[in-house]
């Protein structure tokens, strides 16, 4: 039996759903009544974290989000932005953390589900996705698990449904050990005619709902996802329902197809919060009211109850409304998808969510209540004594005797070894459009039948927003850029996904405070609004927060294919130019890391103005096919990065001289640099289009790295093979430890 | 209502990857006397009890469809309700 | 000529071979959709692409086997028209029993994606006629089974008709038995292969050695 109304008071049963004793009172009082089971059960999914943002609103609000090219920004299932020729990208990242690290193929299949219903529920199709991971070093047999499976999930999800992944990154640390970040990005292409929103308008139409049937896996997921973890041992876990790619393919196709059609007035998703946030919201953003019966509901267990079904997080499930009259064509269409569809409820001018069950209003609630008046909390705010402590260190040197032999050992580190393991489980040229697939700076997609391509990356070293999480929150945003320029893209916008651990500790907000501030200044400098976004709070193991981690998912315009360009060298005698000088920049960095096994300091500092000025002239450089090859230089710092360059090339080598103190000049991360090689007969034109890039060697054939400083020192001298052996094993090496 | 279990496994002459990989992981967690793990599936089949030649029908829809002979050999047990 | 691309729910890469067929040879090219099989009669080729039919579920390419638009392909392969199959079109085809040989799951139990050499076994059929015998081509793959099994029988069968057309060159051959990559069936106008020439036509998108399988098809019916 149902608690009836005074019991949930009384037994204070909203706890249990994840509301506090101020939000149960003010529900009640928004409603002028106690709401009942059902209707508490909405409050309490629409007002959570994950639906409501109500701590993180107001840090998101600094966010600059309108721009000349911005058509939607944040506040729909995807953001949208124009590209020019009536065409528009469509794009939204989105975290499945929490299912991610109990079920991790179910969770990262389903999060990639998740956000590309959010992509094509706009209208969009799907062409691309990207992905973002973190995970514990793969040093213990859990963490291998985890990401071996989560792997596979996103896998057989994308390649299931016929998307191709064509960019990502995965970077490995304790602090995520057994509490994995799993982000997945979809990006979609529509006309601009085509746009769909996620509105409810119209007196009397039609409320259809689509796709798979209703159960009870995942109640109250939105809830949970904001909930820190605690391991148990032999814990009972919760049923999850294994994602359907096939199914989401059809429903997909249907809704595309339905799209097309002026019957439809609007379409949303059921992901987080499922049937309850789908209709409220749907409801009041049109500024109408729906009435849904839900004895119509399509349910695969028997003797559901109102409340299991609203808040139901089943997969591959959307909601849509029609012109009455007009369902057939709806019917029809999915009919031919072989898709169930059915009409469940109309729309209404009251303004109120009505449910009604086996003939009776089981919740009666107003819909901009649940939508619109979560309560928005302002979190205390604290900087955390480490943050003093390491502002104060005086940056050194580290002390490396032998280059070589560090260069191998960085090489080998999972974070900067190749990811090929990951991507060439992704079929990367599903669709036949990836001019760029996994392994160069960007992914680059052609955008179909025009000669332009949509350049689409993803981004976070954590180590630095960690260390200083308003400069570690610009370097996110810039490193994103620097990605999209290198492959000759104009950054246009950006997606995030804020991975944090639990905000009410005042020093994790803090954490998201400054990294947001980090964001919205990296976003004005660089000219990239943000569009669409996630948060995920209490990214925690047993009272133990992850690394701060605002992920950044970026999106370029090439205006021209022939403008792409991609990392690895093109041909011996091709000159090598650095973009920007190293300095002492090792506060968070891999050489850090693996000397001293932790990160201490400050992090890298990044003058954006300085970063705007480079990108600006690089990407004008590749725009007039100077550049031959392009790559930024991040996590290793420059000789990391030029043997990136020289493994993606097939036969060749490079012989180079550095400027400056060795150690600084071979590993340090200082940001806004780059690394790129020149045909000879371009270098005038190069150099006064690049004013600061400086000519520093020459692409050889002989397939060997050497590096010599200025007093003609050899620093590192190794055929590819004995570094490339190192890069390209490891991740394979580490997974094949015995359990 | 009758029930039919069907089980399907590869021909003893097809490799099965999916087999070695799971005695390998089983010999690792101790369990050394694993000498070899097949990896089949079960295909639970629930009749309206209108057939009156179960085994002949059942035989065909393994042929049919359930089982790919190439690869695959199969056996099914029927239970009556 | 008339292309027709047969397509089941869940064929993913339909629009990959119309835009090969139709955006780069510029060749007539219609996606069929499942239920309208009946309509293959009226074309001079069909392609049964990639992807993943019905969610790859019970055996990848065996719930196509019980639709009825094979039916309908069935009668169009016994009519000698060209029929080609890739990556889950080969699967689809291979459990209809149109081509020899059965797809089992990859050696390395995982999704693979990546390019292969393949060496052209046959460059007498219809399908490859625009290579040489033993030329060595690069196509990509995608595919979680593409490890080819056929019997020893069968096998010495196929060799004696010439019915293996594509051998992997290279490592990634996936467990393949012979390390068979493409075969025909008997009377030589159905082609099953797990690599995708249809990605394989543009220089932008990488490689091109697919692209005179589409000729040699074109050059046979014209």
């Amino acid at each position: 039996m149902e608690p009836n109304t005074q019991q949930v008071k009384e037994e204070k049963l909203y706890r249990q759903m994840g509301m506090t004793d101020e939000e149960f009172e003010f529900a009640e009082k928004s409603l002028g009544r106690l709401p009942n089971y059902t209707e508490t059960g909405l409050f309490s999914a629409l007002w959570s974290e994950h639906c409501s943002y109500k701590s993180s609103k107001p840090i998101l609000k600094k966010f600059p989000t309108s721009g000349e090219r911005v058509l939607q920004g944040p506040g729909e299932g995807a953001g949208i932005v124009d590209i020019g020729d009536n065409q528009a990208a469509v794009f939204k990242m989105e975290s499945h953390n929490s299912p991610s690290a109990i079920e991790p193929f179910i969770g990262a299949a389903t999060g990639a589900g998740g956000v590309l219903r959010d992509v094509f529920s706009m209208g969009a199709r799907p062409v691309a996705l990207v992905n973002s991971l973190r995970f514990g070093d793969l040093t213990k047999a859990r963490d291998r698990f985890l990401f071996k499976e989560a792997v596979a999930g996103i896998a057989s999800y994308g390649n299931g449904i016929g998307i191709p992944t064509i960019a990502g990154e995965a970077q490995f640390d304790n602090c995520y050990s057994t509490r994995p970040l799993v982000n997945a990005m979809a990006v979609g292409l529509i006309n601009h005619e085509d746009i769909q929103k996620g509105r409810a308008a119209g007196v009397g139409n039609t409320v259809m709902y689509a796709g798979a049937t209703t159960g009870r896996d995942g109640i109250h997921g939105a809830t949970m996802s904001s909930a820190e973890l605690t391991v148990e041992e032999d814990e009972e876990f919760p049923v999850m329902q294994a994602g359907d790619p096939f199914l989401e393919k059809l429903v997909m196709d249907a809704c595309l197809e339905l799209a097309k059609s002026d019957a439809l007035i609007g379409m949303q998703d059921m992901g987080a919060a499922g049937l309850s946030s789908a209709s409220a919201e749907m409801a009041s953003s049109a500024g109408y009211g729906v009435e849904l019966n839900l004895d119509l509901v399509p349910q695969r267990e028997e003797g559901m109850t109102a409340y299991e079904m609203m808040l139901s997080e089943s997969q591959e499930r959307m909601l849509f409304v029609i012109e009455k009259g007009r369902e057939q064509e709806a019917l029809d269409i999915f009919d031919k998808y072989g898709v169930e569809a059915v009409a469940i409820g109309h729309v209404t001018d009251d303004k109120m969510l009505r449910l009604v069950h086996k003939g009776e209003v089981v919740a009666e609630v107003p819909a901009d209540a649940l939508a619109e008046d979560a309560p928005v909390y302002y979190k205390e705010s604290k900087e955390p004594d480490y943050f003093k402590e390491f502002q104060a260190m005086e940056m050194t040197e580290p002390k490396v005797s032998d280059y070589k032999e560090t260069l191998k050992a960085l090489l080998g580190r999972p974070s900067i070894a190749s990811k090929k393991w990951i991507y060439e489980q992704f079929d990367t040229h599903a669709r036949r459009n990836t001019v760029v697939a996994p392994g160069s700076s960007a992914g680059v997609i052609r955008v179909e039948g025009t000669n332009k391509g949509l350049a689409m990356t993803s981004d976070c070293n954590a180590r630095y927003v960690y260390l200083d999480p308003e400069t570690g929150g610009k370097i996110a945003v810039a490193e994103a850029a620097r990605n999209l320029v290198s492959s000759g893209a104009e950054p246009i916008a950006l997606t995030d996904c804020l991975n944090f651990g639990n905000p009410d500790k005042p020093e994790v907000f803090w954490q998201f405070e400054k990294s947001a501030d980090g964001i919205s200044a990296a976003c004005l400098a660089l000219d990239s609004p943000v569009i669409s976004g996630n948060v995920s709070m209490s990214n925690e193991v047993n009272g133990q927060a992850v690394y701060p981690t605002p992920t950044i998912g970026m999106v370029g315009l090439v205006h021209d294919l022939s403008h792409t360009t991609t990392t690895e060298f093109k041909a011996a005698g091709d000159v090598i130019y650095m973009i920007g000088e190293a300095d002492l920049a090792f506060g968070g960095s891999e050489l850090q890391q693996l000397l001293d096994g932790k990160i201490t300091g400050q992090a890298p500092t990044i003058d954006l103005e300085v970063e705007a000025v480079r990108q600006k002239a690089l990407l004008a450089a590749i725009q007039e096919r100077l550049v031959s090859s392009a790559t930024d230089l991040s996590e290793g710092g420059f000789a990391v990065g030029l043997c990136e360059k020289v493994f993606a090339s097939n036969g060749l080598g490079a012989n180079v001289t550095i400027p400056g103190s060795a150690v600084t000049a071979l590993f340090s991360e200082t940001q806004s640099r780059f690394l790129v090689s020149v045909k000879e007969e371009h270098i005038e034109a190069f150099e006064s289009t690049v004013k600061d890039a400086v000519k520093i060697g020459v692409v050889t054939d002989d397939e060997k790295i050497s590096i010599k400083n200025k007093e003609n020192v050899m620093l590192i001298e190794g055929t590819v093979e004995e570094f490339q052996t190192e890069w390209e094993g490891a991740l394979q090496c580490l997974l094949n430890l015995e359990d | 209502m009758t029930k039919v279990n069907v089980y399907v496994t590869l021909r003893e002459s097809v490799v099965d990857p999916q087999g070695t990989a799971a005695q390998k992981a089983l010999q690792n967690m101790g369990y050394e006397e694993v000498k070899s793990v097949r990896i089949g599936k079960l295909v639970e089949l629930e009749l309206d009890g209108t057939t009156t030649d179960i085994e002949t029908r059942v035989d065909e829809m393994c042929k049919e469809l359930l089982v790919n002979r190439v690869i695959e050999d199969y056996r099914f047990e029927i239970e009556e309700a | 000529m008339k292309f027709a691309i047969l397509v089941f729910p869940g064929s993913g890469c339909d629009v990959d071979m119309h835009r090969a067929v139709h955006g780069v040879l510029g060749e007539e090219a219609t996606l069929i959709w499942h239920t309208d099989a009946k309509r293959l009669v009226d074309y001079d080729a069909v392609f049964v692409p990639g992807g993943a039919s019905y969610g790859d579920y019970l055996r990848p390419g065996a719930l196509a086997k019980g639709s009825d638009a094979m039916r309908y392909l069935r009668e169009f392969a016994q009519s000698g028209k060209p029929v080609v199959g890739v990556g889950n079109g080969f699967q689809i085809l291979a459990e209809a029993n149109l081509v020899p040989g059965a797809l089992l799951q990859n050696k390395g139990l995982k999704f693979q994606t990546g390019t292969s050499k393949l060496i052209v076994e046959n460059a007498t059929s219809q399908f490859t006629s625009e290579y040489t015998k033993g030329e060595e081509i690069t196509l990509p793959f995608a595919h979680q089974y593409g490890n080819y099994y056929v019997d020893e029988e069968t096998l010495q069968e196929m060799e004696v008709n010439h019915q293996i057309i594509f051998t992997y060159q290279d490592e990634q051959d996936h467990g393949s038995v012979a390390k068979i990559a493409g075969v025909i069936n008997k009377e030589g106008n159905v082609l099953g292969m797990m690599p995708l020439p249809e990605r394989a036509v543009e220089e932008i998108l990488g490689h091109v050695d697919g692209y005179r399988l589409f000729k040699s098809i074109l050059k046979k019916v014209e």
